[in-house]
This record gives structure tokens, sequence and C-alpha cells, in this order.
């Protein structure tokens, strides 16, 4: 009897993470079919999982078709990398100064930075408007990257990170005679990888992935960022739906590249943002 | 003793030396901004030509009482956030609840539930506009099991709501991985407990996986507040940048967007609803901790 119970219950939860599994595959399975299918089949409006006749032809016609892809890819690269190669170096100098040296206004500081964790992008954006346009540092790419290039978040966690970071290393290095900017590049920041690596998936894929910031800052189509492309194609190829579809996938892969790489850095990530 | 002090000394300048990046950053585009928008929003500002500031006192706030716009878009953005962070920190709980039940395939299922949180804002939004198109796929299951379709896009009626359904999907697995770490911490004990008391699967969770995570429940729900206030990329998306079908997808951030960088002469009332903005996320927080804290007290 009682084991029949269990059986059911069982049942009923496999129930729900097949059936949730299922709600969150079929728009990504839409969507990868639709970027095989031809235009024919597309504005047929038949719903067929498996492409009738599977082409590769929209993957290239993207291409030919918006000559600015390569560009835009290159520009969402380079942003993407130089803010996060960024935000690892001075978020870990940033938490690492908070956490162990001495310095008059450390505190005020931690609490300033605590408090814009909670500040949305939306109110500065206007004065980082403004801000950037008296720099002439629209339409550039230090206008995406300098105000971004540090994460109070990430500050806060690298802080945390190394509180609890065994400071018998440090002496041991400080004693064979190794300067404190030398001890933290040589000796601490390597030891530090998890945290970076989490930190870095987080930073590359809000950099990689952010709609407004390029939105107001690149007005010029030739320093679009993918996004940005993205939503500028779909309005020139508004029902070539088998187009729109195959950038998307373009767009999404590196990103899922990344992950299979470094999921389980990921999972730790999102712990701590929750987990503080 | 001036060794001592050359030290301290040495070890400001190293403090200093390895703040200043972050320093600089909060200075001139986190710290600085906050000050010059509340500043610009008692201005009428002009950005043709050389730019030009006047003084307008609180003509930027009082003008909310007679756009109807603004209200608008206010009523979008609390129906959206009254009801997206109910459903989202709900399922999202349901979701780890399920997962942490011990079954077999949890990695499988973890990896598959991620992906949407992956996935850009742009890249989803398309895709489920895809699907909402008229003779889309979501519109031929829903005839497929005899129910009438949708014009998701095209309908004011509709449009917000395809909006809130697009970003529960895509936000609650975010909020489960910060659940699942949560429940990790609940002892086992206490489960064990419930089991020889003759608890089933459903009462465990109700009488002590919720209580026990009344903490991170708002946590959950602060984050989810703050974000969905923010609600701007699906949006100006759906709508190309409008906020249409008439005013339906309109959003707060849509609106200070629109009026500072789209029509001229109204940016510095874009800031004064900036400012409101963030006081209103501000108390918004402040109330949801309080309540909390309160509730925790039982």
């Amino acid at each position: 009897m009682k084991k029949k119970k269990i059986g059911a219950g069982k049942v009923l939860l496999y129930g729900i993470l097949i059936a949730y599994a299922i709600t969150t595959l079929v728009p990504f399975l839409w969507a990868i079919s639709s970027s095989f299918k031809t235009l024919q089949e597309i504005v047929s409006g038949t719903i067929s999982f498996i492409p009738k006749n599977f082409t590769l032809d929209n993957y290239k016609q993207i291409f030919l078709q918006q000559e600015l892809f390569p560009r835009w890819m290159f520009n969402s690269v380079v942003i993407a990398v130089s803010v996060t190669f960024l935000n690892l170096l001075f978020n870990s100098m940033a938490g690492y100064a908070l956490a162990r040296l001495a310095f008059p206004g450390k505190k005020a500081l931690f609490i300033i930075i605590l408090a814009v964790l909670m500040i949305p992008a939306q109110v500065t954006m206007i004065p980082n408007y403004l801000i950037l346009k008296s720099l002439g540092w629209l339409n550039s790419y230090q206008g995406m990257i300098v105000p971004s290039m540090i994460n109070a978040t990430f500050i806060f966690m690298m802080r945390q990170f190394f509180i609890n970071f065994p400071k018998e290393l440090e002496e041991a290095a400080e004693i064979d005679g190794l300067s404190r900017v030398g001890t933290f590049f040589r000796i601490v920041l390597p030891l530090a990888k998890p945290a970076l690596a989490a930190q870095a998936i987080f930073v590359f894929m809000g950099s990689w992935n952010d709609f407004m910031r390029p939105l107001i800052i690149m007005t010029d189509a030739e320093m679009f960022t993918l996004p940005l492309g993205l939503n500028t194609f779909k309005g020139q190829y508004i029902s070539y739906w088998n187009y729109i579809m195959a950038a998307s996938m373009v767009f999404t892969l590196p990103v899922l590249v990344i992950y299979a790489f470094f999921n389980r850095y990921f999972i730790k990530g999102v712990s701590f943002t929750g987990g503080k | 003793m001036q060794r001592q002090s050359r030290k301290k000394m040495r070890e400001m300048g190293q403090g200093y030396f390895f703040m200043s990046p972050s320093l600089l950053v909060l200075a001139l585009f986190i710290i600085g901004p906050i000050l010059y928008v509340v500043f610009l929003s008692f201005h009428k500002v002009q950005l043709l030509g050389n730019g030009s500031l006047e003084f307008v006192g609180l003509d930027n706030f009082s003008r909310l009482a007679d756009d109807s716009r603004a209200q608008i878009a206010l009523w979008n953005t609390i129906k959206y956030v009254a009801i997206v962070v109910p459903a989202q920190t709900f399922l999202a709980l349901v979701l780890a609840a399920t997962l942490n039940a011990g079954l077999k395939g949890q990695q499988f299922f973890r990896i598959v539930y991620f992906l949407p949180t992956l996935t850009s804002s742009a890249v989803l939004t398309l895709i489920f506009m895809w699907m909402y198109n008229k003779n889309g796929l979501i519109n031929s299951m829903l005839e497929g099991i005899g129910l009438q379709g949708y014009n998701f896009l095209g309908d004011p009626d509709i449009a917000l709501n395809a909006i809130m359904i697009m970003n529960i999907w895509s936000t609650a697995p975010f909020f489960m991985v910060i659940y699942l770490a949560a429940l990790q911490d609940i002892p086992e004990s206490v489960y064990e407990a419930a089991e020889i008391d003759g608890a089933n699967w459903f009462q465990k969770f109700w009488k002590i996986t919720v209580p026990q995570l009344r903490p991170v429940t708002s946590f959950v729900a602060i984050m989810g507040l703050i974000g969905t206030f923010q609600l701007f990329d699906q949006s100006y998306i759906f709508s190309a940048g409008s906020g249409g079908p008439d005013n339906s997808t309109l959003t707060v951030v849509l609106l200070i967007y629109q009026y500072a960088f789209k029509t001229l002469g109204t940016m510095g009332y874009a800031a004064a609803l900036a400012f409101i903005l963030a006081l209103v996320i501000l108390i918004a927080t402040l109330l949801q901790r309080k309540f909390s804290k309160e509730e925790s007290l039982y």
C-alpha cells in the first residue's frame, strides 16, 4: 500500500518535470526548425517541427542580405570580451582592497557600493547619454565599455570571496619579498578562478545580450551590436521568419557554448547572487 | 614606530590604487548621473544647437497629472508587476521543489530549464513574436484543441498578456536556481520527522518547504519587483518602439526612453519620470522588506 503511494507521487513529479521541459524546449525547437525551412513553407502556415525541404540557405542568406551582420558580430565580441576582461580585473581589485587593505573611507565606499546595487540602470541612462555625448563617446566602443567596466554586485561577491581566503598564503608571499601588487596578481588571482569564472559568464552574458544601452549609445548602423542589429533586421525582413530565426540562432550559439563549458560555475554564480 | 606608519601609508596607497578604476566609474557613471538626473528633472532640456537648460521648478513633475500616456504606462507597468512577480515566484518555487525531490535525471532537467535564462531578451522576443503570429504555432495549437486563436500582437487587450506569459516563462528558471540553492540548506531531519508523522509530499511542501524558504522568497520577490518595473526590451521589440497597439504595451521605461530620445525638448520631463520610477522601486523594495520581516517574527 505504502509503496504504491510513493510510486504515484513519483509519476506526478515526473509529469511536472517533463511537462515543463517540453514547455521550455518547444519555442527553441520551433525556432531551430524554422531556421531550416524555406520561405514558402514559412508563409504557408503549416505546422511541422520537421522542415519539409530542409535548407541551410537561410544561414547563408542572412550574411549576403545584410552585409553588416559580420560587423555587428565583431562589435558584440569586442565589447563583450573587453567588458568581461575589465570587470574581472577591476572588480577583483576593488573586492580585494575592501576585504584586505586598510584605507580611510573604506567603510563608506562599501556602503555606497551596496546602495548602488539597488539603483536601476534606467535612472542613470539619460545623464549617462549626456556625459558620453560631451566626451564624444557616442557611437564608440569606449562609450559601451568604460561605463560598464565595473559591477557593484561582483565587487561585493569578490569581497566576500577574499574575506574567506586564507591569509597565510599572502603572508608567505610577503616574506618571500613579493610586493602587495605582485602577490595579488601572481598568488591571489590565480587561486580565485572559480569566483572569476562565475563572474565572467554573467558579465559576458549581460553585455552580449544588452539591448537598451547600445540602443541609446549606438545610432550608427555600423556600430550596432547583435541585439540591435537583430531588431533592425526584423524590421527589414518582417515576414521572412526563416531569416530572422536563423539570425537568432547564430546569435544565441556563443552563449550556449560558453554555458556548456562553464555550467557548474554558472550555477554557483546564480546561487551567489541569490545567496547573500 | 616610523616604520609602522610608513607601512600604513603604503597600504593606504595600495588601497586607493586597487579601488581607483571602480572609484572613477562610480563617480562618473553612477553617482554623478544620479545627482545629474535630479538636477535635470527641474529643467527644460534642449539638446539642439549648443543645448540649453532652463530652470522650470516642479513643472516636470506637475506635468505628470495631465499626461494620459504616462498614466497608461504606469498602469500597464503596475498590472505587469502585480501579475508577473507572484506568478514567476510561485512557478520558480514549484519547479525547484520538484527538481529537489531526488528524482533521476535532475541534472538534465536543470540544464533544459536554464535555456531561457541564457538567451537574450531580443532573441526570445523574436521567437515568441513568431510563435504568436496570426497563423503561427500557438494559434494553430489552440485551434487544434478546439479553441479560438488570438491576434496576440495586434489586439490591445491581449498584447501585454502575451509579454507577461513570455516573461514568466523566461525568468522563473533563474529564480528556480536561487530556490534550489536554498533548498539544500533545509536539514533533511525536518523532513524525516514529518515523514514519521505521516506527512505526504504536498504537506511537506506546504508545511516545511514554503515556511523555511520565506527569507529567500522575500529576496526573489524583491529581485522580481526591481526587474519587472524595468520592463523595456520586450515591449520595445514587440511594438517596434511605439508601445502599441493602442499604447497597450507602453511601459514606464519605454515612455522614459521615448521622451528622452525620440521627442524633442522633453528630456527634462523624462528625467523627472526616471527619478519617480527610482523612488517607486525603492519604496516597493522597502515595503516588501518590511512586510517579510514582520512575517518572519511569527
